[in-house]
């Protein structure tokens, strides 16, 4: 196992999301102004659409943690890639939610089942979901790696296939914000979406940390315990999801 | 696209969807909390079962004769 030091900088990355995250959501309802629209219900765009890229991006992240475990075999590598995908599912699901309630609000529908956009994010979280019932599945701690390796790659490369044919077809109602052709914000409404965009990233960032050093911990933890309690009292470790270092 | 929603009907739903995100960083964090305070129990068994042994090699030491 290679003892990466998971928790370095983890207070000043803590600090800087939350400094992100608050200034971002003062500047969403104090410096940005209403959109002409969709007036003031417009608002939940700068947590959505973060919510959503930085999930998406997270999980692209986990296959790409995924190539490296298979091309170095380097198991801290399987758990990063695990929990980039545990924390892009929970941003995942953030995205969902919000989602749906501003579509009640905007289109008087908390879901439209034609449009693309809506439906293939659908899709990426549900393909997801079934990730940790996959290494649940499998019980050598090695073949459970792999398996889970090819799962994520496979899944990282689906993302932005999936992000390229949606942008390509015909949109119903859900706005393409960030093309070329749509989506001219003014200075003020992107410098606000930037910022919290930049604070979601940090927040995913320092929840990876998190999770990654108490993982950690916990192994260490279970060595150490083997190692003073001996053999004789050795007990095998119960049949889990996340990666065994 | 219908018209926008006057302030008083967007606030819930705008409300809402941000007490979403700070529910789910909450009930994240309260995991981690339980985690670590598993971690920290599992760090006292260790050092209690360490004395332990301590205790028990001073024992051994004073038994076997000079």
């Amino acid at each position: 196992m290679t003892h990466a030091k998971f928790s370095r900088g983890l207070v000043p990355l803590s600090v800087l999301s939350v400094v992100l995250l608050v200034g971002g959501f003062a500047m969403v309802f104090f410096y940005a102004p209403n959109e002409a629209d969709q007036g003031f219900v417009q608002k939940i765009f700068y947590l959505h659409v973060p919510l959503a890229i930085v999930a998406l991006c997270g999980f692209v992240a986990g296959g790409i943690y995924g190539i490296r475990f298979l091309r170095k075999g380097d198991r801290t590598d399987d758990l990063r890639s695990y929990v980039a995908i545990h924390i892009s599912l929970i941003l995942a699901i953030g995205a969902l939610i919000t989602g749906s309630i501003w579509a009640k609000a905007s289109w008087g529908s908390w879901w439209v089942w034609d449009e693309p956009t809506l439906v293939s994010f659908l899709i990426v979280f549900l393909l997801y979901a079934c990730y940790q019932p996959l290494r649940f599945s499998i019980e050598d701690p090695e073949r459970q790696a792999r398996y889970a390796a090819v799962f994520a790659i496979v899944g990282g490369a689906f993302v932005p296939l999936n992000f390229m044919a949606v942008r390509a077809a015909d949109s119903l109602i859900h706005p393409r914000v960030l093309g070329t052709t749509g989506g001219a914000m003014p200075g003020s409404m992107r410098l606000t979406f930037l910022v919290c965009l930049a604070g979601m990233a940090a927040l995913f960032i320092t929840l990876n940390k998190y999770e990654l050093t108490s993982k950690q911990a916990t192994f260490a933890l279970r060595s150490l315990r083997r190692r003073l309690a001996g053999d004789d009292d050795w007990v095998p470790v119960r049949r889990s999801a996340a990666p065994q270092l | 696209m219908s018209p926008a929603l006057p302030l008083d009907d967007a606030g819930p739903y705008v409300a809402a969807a941000y007490l979403v995100f700070l529910a789910l960083v909450v009930i994240y964090v309260a995991i981690m909390a339980a985690k670590l305070s598993r971690i920290s129990r599992e760090i006292n068994e260790l050092a209690e079962l360490a004395a332990r042994r301590d205790e028990q090699r001073e024992a051994d030491r004073e038994t076997v004769p000079r």
